[in-house]
């Protein structure tokens, strides 16, 4: 399994060539990290090249991580029926650098990008239709980033006064407890003072 | 004769139509009854779960997904835990395998179940509902005799299952087989070879193989358009490679196609689910249900009595909760509905850090433009159900 993915691997990154910043396997699943201006070259070659065949689309997701430069992460998944092989590419971007949009390669890119934007607020260039999908109409701020909090900053209720839905600010009678449970439970090497003496 | 003032005619389907399957609100672009344009308004039913997820522990987590495609609960908890399998290295015993396979049959049982019947009532028909629902009943009885909750189970968990199968819900199961053929056999004479449901399902919907692929369909979508393609056989998982079942594929890519493809979908899972049984009382079917790592899955209230080191156990899983191996993973199953799949991104703590949903529906829903083009208003609604959405896991 791992020598097919291998060559897969190795095929397609000296197909593209440079195009292919980084590849990895692990846990069975091809990673590939593509420069951002080339998603949609890659897409295409994978799609239409034939010991590739990923014609089946299967994802686009955001994922946050803002300790980096650029902090988002475009994740793709497609699959390919043919080789019975699934692929993952990754792009990384930030918040105001443009993603090629893959809507031209596969239309079902269309509702998953439209979702990282909403999700995230990640762009994409050349996508017909960027709006909000999953949040409220009129929603603001980009709730699956990691500096949004989970409790969000509007609530809702029905007013009888006013006859209509109003949001205000959100008042928790008591804070969201997140509590720090992460602990050494396992394999800490604990060092005391002293102990080194037993050792010598 | 004066100009006619012609204009496009636009209306509001939903959010609170009975054809709607849930909270959709579809706004349509009419000229005269043939529609023009669809631009769904997806969301109503967001509830943030993939957020919810980041902040709870990984076994915390595993309601959630109960909770997305409410029709087939199992399924979609069998994906996370697969992915959480995956991400620590362990594998799921025996037993706990055959139980999940039989479980997710049973998912599949209901949610086909109520897709065809209530698709029957989309193009006019009462009856096939009722009779389903009868039927549904049943399983989410041996849904709540396995797990104690007839729709929110929570059972499958990472390492297995949580609870081992009384032997008279196995023989109940068995006895639960052969009437439910003859109550296809009952709905196949009914609804399927009903001239108004052929009427109103044959060659409405068409999707061709590569536009089903193109768009992202997968499950049924893609076996109504001629493709043998089905995760449990392509890429099988826990013991779906020794079951003896067969993939219906359908020919022209239409509804009707694809409610017949669940309709006999249905009859391979029960034969699936006779070889579970089976399997189930062989005696090398016996044996835990869970993993025996103490890390992962929980002790039995019996050792905890007795053993100190169980006990400790028990405690650290249910506040601190196990940590994962940062990685990620991508793990799907073959739900009712599609692939469900889950990307599951750890980075070393109790939580995971990112938990992608991939839901069938979102992919199936988003074609609705493309496929309802040039349809009259009325197939809206049949087309809207052959997709076999649920807004529970579209939404998220």
């Amino acid at each position: 399994m791992n020598a097919e993915l291998q060559a897969l691997s190795d095929h397609i990154a000296s197909s593209l060539g440079e195009a292919v910043t980084a590849r990895d396997i692990a846990y069975d699943e091809l990673t590939l990290v593509v420069r951002g201006q080339d998603i949609v070259k890659t897409v295409t070659f994978l799609r239409d090249d034939s010991q590739c065949r990923f014609v089946s689309f299967i994802d686009i997701c955001g994922a946050d991580y803002p300790g980096r430069e650029k902090r988002f992460d475009v994740v793709y998944h497609f699959l390919s029926p043919q080789l019975n092989r699934r692929i993952r590419i990754k792009v990384e971007a930030d918040e105001t650098t443009p993603v090629p949009s893959l809507v031209g390669v596969f239309p079902a890119a269309n509702w998953f990008e439209r979702e990282a934007y909403d999700l995230y607020g990640i762009l994409f260039s050349g996508h017909p239709d960027l709006r909000r999908i999953l949040t409220d109409y009129g929603f603001e701020g980009f709730p699956l980033r990691k500096d949004f909090p989970l409790t969000g900053f509007v609530e809702v209720r029905y007013d009888e006064g006013q006859g209509r839905v109003v949001y205000e600010p959100v008042k928790l009678s008591q804070e969201f407890r997140n509590f720090d449970f992460l602990s050494p439970w396992e394999g800490t090497d604990y060092v005391l003072p002293g102990d080194e003496k037993a050792k010598a | 004769m004066g100009e006619h003032n012609i204009r496009n005619f636009s209306i509001n389907f939903g959010p609170q139509h009975p054809a709607a399957h849930g909270v959709l609100r579809l706004v349509l672009e009419l000229d005269g009854e043939i529609v023009e344009r669809v631009d769904p308004h997806i969301g109503l039913l967001h509830r943030g779960t993939e957020k919810l997820i980041e902040f709870k522990t990984y076994v915390q987590a595993n309601p959630y997904f109960d909770r997305l495609d409410y029709v087939a609960p199992m399924n979609q908890e069998h994906a996370y835990c697969m992915a959480v399998e995956k991400l620590l290295g362990i594998s799921v015993p025996r037993r706990a395998q055959l139980i999940r396979v039989l479980y997710s049959e049973i998912g599949r049982l209901l949610s086909h179940l109520l897709n065809v019947t209530t698709q029957a009532m989309d193009v006019g028909a009462l009856t096939p509902p009722l009779w389903g629902f009868e039927e549904r009943e049943k399983l989410m009885i041996f849904y709540e005799r396995a797990s104690g909750s007839r729709m929110h189970a929570n059972y499958f968990r990472p390492g297995g299952v949580v609870m081992d199968l009384p032997p008279e819900l196995i023989d109940d199961i068995e006895a639960f087989c052969d009437p439910f053929l003859k109550v296809l056999d009952d709905l196949d004479e009914l609804v399927m070879g009903n001239r108004i449901f052929k009427q109103r399902n044959v060659d409405i919907g068409v999707v061709s193989l590569d536009d089903a692929w193109k768009w992202g369909f997968s499950g049924v979508m893609v076996r109504g358009s001629g493709a043998a393609w089905d995760l449990r056989k392509a890429q099988p998982y826990e013991c779906y490679e020794e079951m003896e079942f067969d993939i219906p594929v359908g020919r022209n890519g239409d509804n009707y196609d694809r409610q017949v493809i669940r309709m006999l979908e249905m009859r391979e899972s029960v034969k699936i689910m006779r070889q579970c049984l089976d399997k189930l009382r062989a005696p090398d079917g016996q044996g835990p249900v869970s993993t025996l790592d103490g890390k992962v899955a929980p002790p039995s209230r019996k050792d905890m009595k007795r053993s100190m080191e169980a006990l400790i156990h028990h405690f650290k899983l249910y506040t601190e909760g196990f940590h994962v191996p940062a990685g990620e993973v991508y793990a799907a199953v073959e739900a009712p509905k599609g692939e469900f799949g889950v990307y599951l991104v750890a980075d070393g703590t109790n939580k995971p850090y990112r938990c992608k949903i991939r839901a069938p529906g979102f992919a199936h829903l988003q074609a609705m433009d493309f496929m309802c083009r040039g349809h009259m208003l009325a197939d809206v609604a049949g087309i809207l159900g052959s997709l076999d959405i649920v807004f529970g896991e579209v939404d998220r």
